[in-house]
C-alpha cells in the first residue's frame, strides 16, 4: 500500500472531525472520579452487566454474520426483482428509533405478538425479559450495519475471479465458499466489528423488548442510564469501562482480521 | 381618565420604539406585556407524568394570552435537573419529587422557595380485563406472574420500594423499568400481568389499562414541587404559568388527570 502525505485541504476538516469525535470522550475522562474508581468498579452488578454486554453483543454479531452475509449476497448478486425495495426494508432498523424497534419486536415476538403468542401456546416459552430477548433486540438493530458493509464489499469485489472459478468447473456454492467469501473477508470483518460495536452500545430496543433486570437483561448501557438517575459519577465510570473494553476489543480484532496495514 | 392617558402613553411608546428598530422589539413587547399580559416564549421543564395535563394548561394559557407561546420539555425529573444544572435555559421547573428539586435549589438556580402544587400515589396497572386476576400488592410476590416495577434509581421505583417495605412484601419483578411510561407500555401491550405505576399514568393510558388502588400506597405519597428559575428568560410568562397551575382551573385539570390535591 502506498503511503502519502495528507493533502492540506483534507487536513483541517480531518482534524476538526477528530476533535469533534474525541473531545466528548476527553470530557468523560476529565470528569472521571479517579479516587473513587475502585469502589465504583467493584460495586455489585458492574462485572455482571459487563459480562452480559460482551456475551450478548458477541452472540448478536454471530447471528448477524450467519444470516446477514447471505442476505448481503442476495442484495449484491441476485437478479431477483424488488431488490431495491428489499434493501430499503432491511435497512429500516438503521433509521427506526430503537425504542420503536423494541415495541415492534413485542408485536411480533411478545407473548401477545403474532409469532410470540403461538410460541407461548405451543411450547410455553416467552421471549421478552430474557437474555435471548437482549440478543434479539441487539441483532435487530445491529445486523443492517453488517449487511450494508458486506454488500459494499461484494459489489467492489472483482467478479472475474468468480467467473474463472465457474469456468474451472466449481459450482456456485463452492465458488461462494472458496472464492467470494475469502475475497470479501475484510468487508465481513469490518461489518462484524461495526455490528458488534453497535450491539454493545444498544440501549433503546433492549430496554424496551428485554426490559431491565440485573443479571438477565441489564447490559452496560442500561446500567449506565440508570446510574445516571442516581449517581452521575458512577455513570461516568461505567461508561468508561464500556469504552475501554470496546476500544481494546476493536483494536485487537482489527489487528487480527484486517492485517497490520489496516490497523496501523 | 388616568387609565386612558396611560393607554395613550403606551401607544405612543409603542409607536416610538416601533420606529427605533434594533432594540425596539424588546421594548415594545415589554410595553405590550404590561398592558395585556405576558408575551414571548415560556419554557417549562416538567416531569414526564405531567405531559398531558401541562400541555392542556399550556394551550389554555396561550389562548388567554395572545402572543405567548408555552414550550415544554418533558422528561424524567432527574434528567431535567441535570439539564438545568448544565445550563439549559428554562423559566419553570416542575419536579416529580423533592430530591430532584433540591438538586436545582442547591445549585442556586431557583427563584424563591419551591411550592408543592400537587401529589401522586401509586396504583397497580393491569391490562384491560385483568387477565391474571391481580387483586392487590401481594400479587407482586407471585413468581408465576410477569411483573414490571420501576428501577430503584428512578422516583417511581424508590416509591415502590417504600410500599413493598411497609407492606412486608418481597417483590419478584421480571423487569425494572427505566421510567413509569415504559412500565405502562408493557401493560398496554399485554406483555406483563401487572406493573406498579402512578394513578395518573393509569388515567392517561385510557381503556387499555385498568387501575387497582391499594391501601399501602398511602405510605409513599409523592409530592410535586414547582419553582420559577432565577435566570428565567421570561419571568412574567413563568409567573403566569405558575399562577395558572395553582388556580382552581389548574387544580381541577390536575385532579381530572388523576393527581390529588397536595
Amino acid at each position: 500500500m502506498r503511503r502519502e502525505r495528507t493533502p492540506a485541504p483534507l487536513l483541517v476538516p480531518a482534524a476538526l472531525a477528530v476533535a469533534f469525535l474525541v473531545l466528548p470522550l476527553a470530557g468523560l475522562l476529565v470528569r472521571t472520579p479517579w479516587s473513587q474508581l475502585g469502589t465504583l468498579l467493584t460495586a455489585p452488578g458492574v462485572g455482571q452487566a459487563l459480562r452480559l454486554s460482551v456475551v450478548s453483543a458477541t452472540l448478536a454479531t454471530l447471528v448477524s454474520v450467519v444470516l446477514g452475509v447471505p442476505l448481503a449476497w442476495v442484495l449484491a448478486r441476485s437478479r431477483a426483482r424488488g431488490r431495491a425495495v428489499l434493501r430499503a426494508l432491511v435497512t429500516v432498523p438503521l433509521v427506526l428509533p430503537p425504542v420503536v424497534g423494541g415495541v415492534a419486536l413485542f408485536l411480533v415476538l411478545g407473548r401477545q405478538g403474532i409469532l410470540g403468542s403461538w410460541l407461548a401456546e405451543t411450547t410455553g416459552i416467552t421471549i421478552p425479559f430474557t437474555t435471548a430477548a437482549v440478543v434479539i433486540a441487539e441483532t435487530f438493530v445491529a445486523m443492517p450495519f453488517l449487511v450494508i458493509s458486506v454488500e459494499g464489499a461484494l459489489r467492489g469485489a472483482d467478479a472475474r475471479f468468480e467467473d474463472a472459478a465457474a469456468t474451472l468447473g466449481a459450482d456456485r456454492w463452492t465458488t461462494f465458499r472458496r472464492v467470494t467469501l475469502p475475497l470479501v473477508a475484510p468487508g465481513v470483518a469490518a461489518g462484524a466489528v461495526l455490528c458488534w460495536a453497535r450491539a454493545l452500545g444498544e440501549f433503546g430496543a433492549t430496554i424496551t423488548f428485554a426490559g431491565n433486570f440485573p443479571g438477565t437483561t441489564q447490559t452496560m448501557p442500561l446500567a449506565v442510564y440508570l446510574a445516571l438517575q442516581r449517581d452521575p459519577q458512577a455513570a461516568i465510570v461505567l461508561s468508561l469501562v464500556l469504552l475501554v473494553v470496546s476500544v481494546a476489543t476493536l483494536l485487537l480484532l482489527r489487528d487480527r482480521w484486517l492485517g497490520r496495514g489496516a490497523a496501523a | 381618565m388616568r387609565q386612558r392617558a396611560a393607554a395613550v402613553l403606551a401607544v405612543v411608546a409603542l409607536a416610538a420604539t416601533g420606529c427605533g428598530g434594533g432594540d425596539g422589539g424588546a421594548a415594545a413587547s415589554t410595553a405590550e406585556g404590561s398592558a395585556s399580559g405576558p408575551t414571548g416564549t415560556v419554557t417549562v421543564f416538567a416531569a414526564a407524568s405531567l405531559t398531558d395535563v401541562f400541555t392542556e394548561l399550556g394551550q389554555r394559557l396561550e389562548e388567554e394570552n395572545v402572543g405567548l407561546t408555552v414550550q415544554f420539555n418533558f422528561a424524567g425529573s432527574s434528567a431535567l435537573a441535570t439539564q438545568l444544572t448544565q445550563g439549559a435555559p428554562a423559566d419553570v421547573f416542575a419536579s416529580a419529587n423533592a430530591a430532584q428539586m433540591s438538586v436545582v435549589t442547591d445549585a442556586g438556580l431557583a427563584d424563591g422557595e419551591p411550592a408543592v402544587f400537587t401529589a401522586n400515589v401509586l396504583q397497580i396497572a393491569v391490562p384491560a380485563g385483568n387477565p391474571a386476576g391481580v387483586t392487590g400488592l401481594g400479587d407482586f410476590g407471585r413468581e408465576e406472574l410477569t411483573l414490571a416495577v420501576c428501577a430503584p434509581e428512578v422516583p417511581c421505583g424508590a416509591a415502590s420500594e417504600d410500599v413493598f417495605a411497609a407492606a412486608g412484601i418481597t417483590p419478584r419483578p421480571d423487569t425494572q423499568e427505566e421510567d413509569v411510561r415504559a412500565a405502562l407500555t408493557k401493560v398496554e401491550l399485554g406483555e406483563v400481568d401487572a406493573a406498579l405505576v402512578y394513578a395518573t399514568d393509569v388515567v392517561a393510558a385510557g381503556d387499555a389499562v385498568e387501575g387497582i388502588a391499594f391501601p399501602e400506597a398511602e405510605d409513599a405519597v409523592n409530592d410535586y414541587p414547582l419553582c420559577t428559575l432565577a435566570a428565567a428568560p421570561n419571568p412574567e410568562g413563568a409567573r403566569a404559568f405558575v399562577d395558572l397551575v395553582g388556580s382552581e382551573e389548574g387544580q381541577q385539570a390536575l385532579e381530572a388527570a388523576g393527581f390529588r390535591a397536595p
